[in-house]
């Protein structure tokens, strides 16, 4: 056995904390962002009506401004205000919208969520994105020192897997922001990275340490990373789940003709697209689930003698997996899609969450490795 | 099944919609099966078979810890009896989860069979006709051909536009119809027959645990250093054979146990004593009497031997002990088990001495590895053996085990027994370390710690179906990924012969040369039509107008 290098150990710790500094910073630049382009929005909403008003009436209309804005359908420089926005899918998502200074949905997030005109404005939003790069290298720095210490992969106890979890979701946070403006999610899944950095360092402080003889296994590395991704692509769809439910009503209420009420959602996409890509996202993290869970059989057949044996951590994941499998039924039975599959989503990311936690405190069970 | 096309969920909608028909017995059950197999009636099945499996993390289950199970009983009999009434502690084997996986699977297989038949014919048809307007496809482009480029005749360009979308792995057909020439492409086939391998491997899955059940058994035996076991039935502590064994022909292969090493941290100050290896040195054979193989079982790394494999699962210490009966005849002289109740291995201990005369007599107590004292109760220092020491009471009388009811070896029961030693009495407790005698009181005999040895519990499972199991498992893992991922696409092509004529999609003014017009469809989800429908553009560019291809 490799020597524990305790030292290292303590300086691990110290970068955890760092880092959990940055991503609270990070997370208030990104409440910030959201905050502040709601404001925007409606200084340059009126400024956009006021001058609508005046073209109009110098167009000799005798209207009251705003009032011609929707369904006028006029010339193709105004842009159209069509709250419920078109569905998904389509190529011709926001195309003649992009462009719209403001007024659309469109403006200032894409509906296949790339990255627009409109998004380079956000500056509160890449101070919060550059800050949550520090805090992943930071965070990376102390989960690999942590390793180093301890002379093994660190996911041997609760501490370790919730700082490595929070670096996963942030690493694929940060790696789908490269293609995808995801930021309007930022306050949500940087404030979850934080939450679970304290969550380790307070709740959970373990010193570094050799791995129980169960853990000593190359499906150790296999199985908990796998199971760590998947984790973290499925707190990215939590997300989109949630903002879903709560856009899909925003825009009831909007073609209700009831006033926006949460004006910042319109840096959020349409329900519909946030309901294809959380269902991309999810096709992804399910295969990933379903390899942990058979990985996990793999590793239990050498450990405890038997490939499944009902386990509460297995019954557990076994129940994530049908939520899930559910959910991808969900989306192709007939009155199951929108806010129904959204959902079961939800409910499946909820079962993780009572996996990760109730789970491995309080239950018995053989994989009580929490080390608490 | 996930997949968007939904013939199921069609049909169910179209008898939902309907009123409940006057049915004979037939059509009942006709009724019934539609409604069984669609995707309704599984999406519902699913969701309530995640919600069963939830109670089993609630109780405990008698496959999994027997134990608590009668622990549970005793201490809440009146609530304990009516959760086992449901089945509350066998919920895996329990009717009514059977029945939702079984009313599940039998839903999944109507699925499968009308679904893969489907897949067969569509397997042997052509790709679907060419439709009169390709711009109304989710996504379609033009392209002027160059007169120097593409070949003169339209049908031949067809035929050059199909074997560019037969690289592309489109399966293709070549038409020469009224309006001109066209080529139908359909391509991800095997999006389905992932689909169906993903939903046949579970029902393999399925079948394969069902059979390792009736053809598997499984075992516990504890092994003490020095001692060898058989593999046969009367040689387990306990055994559960599935019900298609032949308990008397298991494979008789032997293993002994040399030695068993713990490794225990001794750097860390945080973590001291933490057990970091286990290693059982043992020497195997694969019939009595056979050739002697030496082999180490340790956690992860089983013994695989003749067809079942041993799994350590458990150690524990077994100081060896002689009793004197009150004759002065050796009425014990074994290595008894102490099974540990925490990190440093603070042991229980019992010893039952029936052939003891005149009276037959009992010991219950603690072995302490590294005995040291907390506040006057002893207690263990550490989990190696540096200061062993045996602190127990000592009974006589009736062990209640003449009239053959099966008794727990780990509990003495004191009822009929009188207490000789206990630090209560007079007489005192016994403490013993090794090398010691110790005389009972009033002539009962003695009792001697002579040493101390390890044990193993041992795990011995036979799972014939494992292996066709795990080639299920990968099997669906694999049709998964290849549902989930492959785009199912259909495209056409054709050839104007002027522009003019075209559907008068965008800018056909001015344009007299020939045109291909593609259009593209997607079935099922798929976020990547766009990219395809860029990446043909540049191919048709590439090969009908000289262009250099355009990276997209």
């Amino acid at each position: 056995m490799p020597t524990i290098n305790e030292d290292l150990g303590a300086y691990s710790d110290l970068f955890m904390l760092l880092a959990a500094l940055a991503y609270a910073v990070a997370f208030i630049a990104f409440a910030w962002d959201l905050a502040k382009s709601s404001r925007t929005i409606r200084e340059l909403e009126s400024r956009s009506l006021a001058e609508e008003a005046r073209q109009l009436a110098h167009a000799g209309h005798v209207q009251a401004a705003g009032a011609g804005a929707a369904g006028s359908g006029t010339v193709g420089a105004s842009p159209e205000t069509t709250p419920d926005g078109p569905p998904s899918g389509a190529a011709s998502a926001g195309e003649g919208t992009e462009d719209g200074l403001i007024g659309a949905d469109g403006a200032l997030v894409h509906e296949s969520m790339d990255y627009t005109d409109g998004a380079a404005r956000r500056l509160a939003a890449k101070v919060a994105v550059s800050l949550t790069w520090i805090a992943a290298v930071v965070h990376l720095a102390a989960v690999v020192s942590r390793g180093i210490a301890a002379a093994r992969m660190p996911w041997g106890n609760m501490y370790e897997f919730l700082s490595t979890g929070a670096l996963v979701v942030a690493l694929v946070f940060l790696g789908v922001l490269l293609r995808k403006d995801l930021r309007f999610m930022g306050t949500f899944v940087i404030g979850l990275v934080t939450l679970m950095l304290c969550g380790a360092t307070m709740g959970f402080p373990t010193p570094v340490a050799h791995l129980v003889p169960a853990l000593q296994s190359p499906w150790l590395i296999i199985h908990v990373s796998i199971a760590v991704l998947a984790s973290a692509l499925f707190t990215i769809t939590f997300a989109m789940a949630v903002l879903q439910l709560i856009q899909h009503r925003r825009q009831d209420a909007l073609a209700a003709g009831k006033p926006d009420k949460l004006p910042f959602l319109r840096l959020v996409p349409s329900a519909a697209s946030l309901e294809n890509f959380a269902y991309r996202v999810n096709a992804i993290s399910f295969v990933m689930w379903t390899f942990t869970v058979m990985a996990g059989a793999i590793w239990a057949e050498a450990a405890w003698g038997r490939y499944w044996g009902w386990d509460t951590k297995e019954v557990w994941s076994f129940v994530i997996w049908v939520v899930y499998a559910g959910y991808l039924h969900a989306r192709a039975t007939r009155g199951w899609t929108g806010a129904r599959s959204a959902w079961l989503s939800i409910i499946g990311y909820l079962c993780i969450i009572f996996n990760f936690t109730v789970v491995n405190l309080y239950f018995n069970g053989l994989h009580s490795y929490a080390g608490v | 099944m996930a997949e968007d096309t939904k013939p199921r969920s069609a049909t169910a909608q179209a008898k939902a919609d309907a009123a409940l028909p006057a049915l004979g017995p037939l059509g009942m059950i006709r009724w019934a099966w539609t409604q069984l197999t669609s995707m309704r009636t599984a999406l519902f099945l699913l969701l309530l078979l995640a919600v069963a499996a939830v109670p089993g993390s609630l109780f405990p289950q008698r496959g999994v810890n027997p134990e608590q199970v009668t622990q549970y009983l005793q201490n809440e009999p009146v609530l304990g009896e009516w959760l086992d009434r449901f089945q509350l502690f066998d919920v895996y084997s329990s009717v009514w989860f059977s029945s939702i996986y079984l009313l599940l699977f039998i839903s999944l297989i109507g699925c499968i069979i009308p679904r893969a038949k489907k897949h067969w014919q569509a397997l042997r048809t052509p790709p679907p006709r060419t439709p009169a307007r390709l711009s109304r496809l989710p996504e379609h482009g033009r392209i002027a051909l160059a007169p120097g480029a593409a070949p003169a005749s339209s049908s031949e360009t067809a035929a050059r536009a199909a074997a560019l979308l037969k690289k592309r792995g489109y399966r293709t057909e070549v038409r020469d119809g009224a309006q001109g020439a066209s080529v139908g492409a359909e391509r991800g086939y095997v999006r389905e027959i992932g689909n169906l391998v993903f939903h046949t491997s579970l029902i393999g899955i399925l079948a394969g645990v069902a059979v390792g059940g009736a053809f598997g058994y499984n075992g516990q035996r504890i092994l003490v250093e020095g001692d060898t076991f058989v593999n046969t039935a009367v040689a387990y502590d306990a055994l559960s054979p599935g019900t298609a064994v032949d308990v008397d022909r298991l494979s008789p292969f032997t293993v002994a146990l040399d030695k068993f090493e713990v490794t225990f941290d001794r750097e860390s100050s945080t973590h001291f004593g933490q057990p970091i290896d286990f290693n059982a040195s043992v020497r195997t054979t694969d019939t009595p009497g056979g050739e002697e193989t030496p082999r180490q079982i340790r956690v992860n790394h089983p013994l695989r031997i003749g067809g079942s494999d041993v799994y350590l699962v458990g150690n524990g210490y077994a100081p060896v002990i002689t009793v004197r009966d009150g004759n002065g005849d050796i009425a014990l002289q074994e290595p008894v088990i102490a099974v540990p109740q925490d990190g440093v291995y603070t042991s229980l201990m019992v010893a039952k001495v029936p052939d003891a005369r005149p009276e037959q007599l009992g010991f219950v107590g603690l072995f302490l590895p590294t005995a040291g004292v907390l506040d006057g109760v002893g207690i263990s220092l550490d989990p190696s053996p540096a200061l062993p020491q045996l602190q127990l009471n000592s009974y006589f009388g009736d062990l209640g085990l003449d009239d053959g009811a099966p008794q727990n070896v780990y509990v003495l029961d004191t009822d009929e027994l009188t207490e000789l030693n206990s630090r209560t009495l007079d007489a005192g407790g016994l403490v013993l370390n090794p090398g010691e005698t110790i005389e009972l009181p009033d002539g009962h005999g003695s009792i001697s710690f002579d040493g101390l040895k390890r044990y193993v519990a041992l795990d011995i499972h036979h799972d014939p179906a494992k292996v066709p199991v795990a080639v299920f498992a990968a099997l669906a893992l694999l049709g998964l990924a290849v549902s989930l991922f492959t785009p199912r696409r259909r495209a056409w092509v054709k050839i104007l012969e002027d522009g003019g004529e075209g559907d008068g999609g965008d800018g056909g003014s001015g344009e007299h040369g020939r045109i291909l017009e593609y259009g593209l469809l997607a079935r099922g989800e798929d976020p990547r039509l766009a990219t395809e429908a860029r990446e043909l553009q540049s191919l048709f560019e590439r090969e009908f107008t000289g262009a250099e291809r355009v990276p997209v």
